[in-house]
């Protein structure tokens, strides 16, 4: 059965990708006439961006410039279908593994069988992979549901379903994987998925970057990642998940050099391991790449940067739980970064106006509050906010992108408002995802979220209150910049006549999903609170997650004021942002006058882009200068074969002027030899 | 004062380097290096009648009998490639004769 979960959205994909390839060979037979076919892409991307301004009704009566692909119902259909039977096989594991106890591992290929080194692909299903199935089957089955009906214009829509398949069967292949090497495929699976799907629409320029600052800044933590593993490999000599944990007891005190350091062993080994999931999961210093990913169609975000693949660095860490329960230190590090994500990403969410990159940082903020949860060793407290997260996140997006269709692709919200008379639907869902969020009683990201600062706060972590303090603080910047979002959206005036008149709710594709999500952000949260943060963790989770001893206990146990910090928070953030954005809209404006600096701040998100611009970007374009310019140029070149070649023609420019074609110089040169000669008689030779 | 080989040989030396520089510092006439090795020639018959004399040997004076006769042939032909050359090129300035540069 799990073999049909993970590889059934692979059989998805290659049909898919097949389909899109038949029709690319069809719409271009020679395949050699590009110019051709960028006219028509361009062409065809300029009637999606900016068909917003002709007031268009639902039908395609300005059919695109491009014919959509042949195949492309066919594609929707199987990978569509196949993903929803790999969800609902999920579910069924879900329930076999998380009550029945079934945990399986099934061996299916040796992989790299290299002296010490052992690889084989296999699936190992626990209860922690079962949470990610159900997450990550669920949600990319509604995403590809909804896709249907959001990229209903997009002529390429073949290849984005066979992308979006592709991606799924990355990430479960990551969430099933048995031993580091394979996890790091389906890590590098999801980064390749990811930096396609940002980059879907290629005819945008800004889209381009964003997949490849991506893509790059996701190598920066994968190459601590990869050190990690090669880390664990030369300790243990496995990089199997059962060997390494039986192993990892042994190696505490134990130290490595490190750069000249000596250096604890698994602490080291756990940062770099923890600085992969910094960068897949966005987390403070490398989460520049996440608000720029939204360049990618909605869905991709609601999919892949909201719900599952920025959360396999949450998963990684859990995981990894037995060696990051055995290095404090490091836990300690986990606690600091989540703690200041959470933070920092709540501020900039504040000031922003792009309605996805809004939710973006929301994300951001959201993931610091898992890390924050695995540094307090409450890993379990972690997944169920990952869980809930994704159901609401995801909702979140699609909803925004529901927004977002139904304004005719414009994305800011100071241009719209009152929306909620026009699409009460998408309203209604919104509203439940917001209050997820923010944690309102009852709702899914209430019993995760709070479970999350209750760990920190009875953590035995170094940085545990630093967290705990965050954590709140963040818990009421969420909930005002949540409502800011759905206030400056929904109610109020509307800010664009025109688009409000054209607005209109969706079709059914993208409400239906809206609805199981909404579903799921109501009810994710309290049936499965004993199990995550309760006293069924053992039961449920059993070996497959080593928690931090006695941390449940302690978390039942704090004072009632700590428990309801959150929701006093949550009221808090609430109330300003209906003063500020409903009573009197004028205050945010002159704040931000008064605070111009704060304001630029925040908007500039921490000037963090310039920052690294400056440091990274020039500073690396200017050794490449130097070296180019200088090392190379002037020093290899100048004094390689530029210098020998150079210097021999002056020679012979020199030589070639005692060449003067003047009879006296010759004369001259004639005589001195004569002379010379006669000298050289005389005096040598002829004095012998 | 006694004129003896030496101030013969002497006056024969300072024309020969007169000679020699008329050719080098030269820098307007082809006609002047014509007689600037007239002049070079002499110089060495003055040497041959000086050592002719010294030595009591009548060879020398034959010898530069002779030259004086090549002398003679030469300057003729000279001034014939000369009278030639002008009509060819329209100059026999020495700066506009370099055609033997590469």
């Amino acid at each position: 059965m799990i073999q049909a979960i993970v590889f059934l959205p692979l059989l998805g994909a290659i049909l898919a990708g097949l389909i899109a390839l038949a029709g690319a060979h069809a719409r271009n037979p020679s395949g050699d006439t590009v110019e051709h076919g960028h006219d028509d892409h361009a062409h065809a991307s300029h009637a999606h961006d900016d068909h917003g301004h002709d007031d268009h009704g639902h039908d395609d009566h300005h059919a695109p410039a491009e014919p959509p692909a042949a195949g492309t119902a066919a594609a929707e259909l199987i990978t569509t279908a196949l993903l929803f039977v790999s969800a609902a096989l999920s579910w069924i594991t879900f329930v076999n593994v998380g009550f029945m106890k079934q945990d399986t591992l099934v061996h299916v290929l040796p992989w790299i069988n290299s002296g010490d080194l052992q690889i084989a692909w296999s699936l190992r299903v626990d209860t922690l992979t079962a949470v990610m199935l159900v997450v990550v089957t669920t949600v990319s089955s509604l995403v590809h549901f909804y896709s249907i009906g959001y990229m209903d214009e997009d002529p390429n829509r073949p290849r984005f379903f066979g992308y979006l398949s592709l991606f799924t069967f990355a990430m479960l292949m990551l969430v099933t994987s048995d031993n580091l090497v394979q996890l790091f495929f389906g890590w590098e699976g999801v980064g390749l998925a990811s930096y396609l799907l940002i980059g879907f629409w290629y005819q945008k320029p800004s889209a381009n970057a964003a997949a490849i600052k991506a893509f790059v800044v996701n190598r920066v933590g994968d190459f601590g990642f990869s050190l990690g593993i090669f880390a664990i490999f030369m300790l243990i000599g496995s990089v199997d998940f059962e060997t390494i944990f039986h192993a990892a007891p042994g190696l505490t005190g134990k130290t490595i050099d490190f750069l000249g350091w000596q250096v604890d062993a698994l602490t080291l080994t756990c940062l770099l391991l923890f600085m992969g999931a910094m960068g897949k999961s966005a987390q403070f210093l490398l989460h520049t790449w996440l608000p720029d990913a939204m360049e990618g169609p909605t869905p991709v975000s609601a999919l892949i940067h909201a719900a599952t693949m920025v959360t396999a660095g949450v998963f990684m860490v859990a995981r990894l739980s037995p060696l990051f329960e055995l290095a404090p230190n490091a836990q300690a590090f986990v606690m600091l970064i989540g703690g200041t994500t959470a933070m920092f990403a709540a501020t900039i969410g504040l000031v922003q106006n792009d309605i996805k990159r809004i939710v973006a940082y929301s994300t951001c903020s959201q993931l610091g509050y898992m890390f924050v949860a695995m540094g307090a060793g409450a890993y379990s407290v972690g997944m169920f906010h990952l869980f809930t997260h994704a159901f609401f996140k995801a909702l979140l997006f699609l909803g925004s992108g529901s927004v977002i269709y139904a304004m005719h692709h414009e994305q800011d919200i100071r241009k719209m408002g009152g929306l909620w008379r026009k699409i009460p639907y998408t309203y209604v869902t919104m509203v439940i995802g917001t209050l997820a969020l923010t944690g309102f009683p009852l709702t899914a990201g209430f019993f995760s979220k709070d479970a999350i600062i209750e760990s920190a706060y009875v953590s035995q972590n170094p940085f545990a209150f630093y967290g705990f303090l965050m954590t709140v603080i963040a818990a009421g910047l969420t909930s005002f910049y949540s409502w800011r979002l759905i206030f400056k959206t929904f109610h109020g005036k509307p800010h664009d006549q025109h688009h409000y008149d054209a607005a209109h709710e969706p079709p059914l594709w993208l409400l239906i999903p809206l609805g199981v999500l909404a579903a799921g952000s109501i009810l994710a949260g309290f049936p499965f609170k004993e199990l995550f943060a309760g006293h069924g963790i053992e039961e449920f989770f059993r070996e497959s997650l080593k928690m931090h001893p006695n941390i449940i206990e302690e978390m039942h146990h704090i004072p009632e004021t700590i428990k309801n910090l959150p929701f006093v928070m949550m009221v808090i953030g609430f109330i300003v942002a209906f003063i500020f954005y409903i009573r009197r809209p004028d205050i945010p404006v002159e704040l931000a006058e008064q605070q111009p600096l704060l304001y630029k701040f925040l908007l500039n998100k921490w000037y963090f882009d310039e920052l690294y611009d400056v440091l990274f970007v020039r500073s690396a374009k200017w050794l490449g200068r130097v070296l180019w310019k200088d090392g190379d140029g002037f020093i290899i070149d100048g004094f390689g074969p530029n210098g020998v070649a150079a210097r021999v023609l002056d020679a012979a420019r020199g030589v070639k002027r005692v060449q003067t074609g003047y009879l006296y110089h010759y004369a001259f040169v004639m005589l001195i030899g004569v002379a010379g000669l006669i000298t050289w008689f005389m005096f040598g030779l002829g004095g012998q | 004062m006694t004129i003896g080989l030496g101030h013969y040989l002497a006056v024969a030396a300072t024309l020969f380097t007169l000679g020699i520089l008329g050719i080098f510092l030269n820098r307007k006439n082809v006609i002047v290096i014509l007689m600037s090795i007239e002049l070079i020639l002499l110089a060495v018959n003055i040497n041959l009648v000086a050592f002719s004399s010294f030595l009591h040997d009548i060879v020398g004076q034959i010898f530069a009998l002779l030259v004086l006769t090549v002398a003679a042939a030469e300057a003729a032909i000279g001034l014939a490639v000369l009278v030639v050359y002008f009509r060819n090129r329209g100059s026999i300035a020495v700066e506009d004769i370099n055609m033997m540069k590469g």
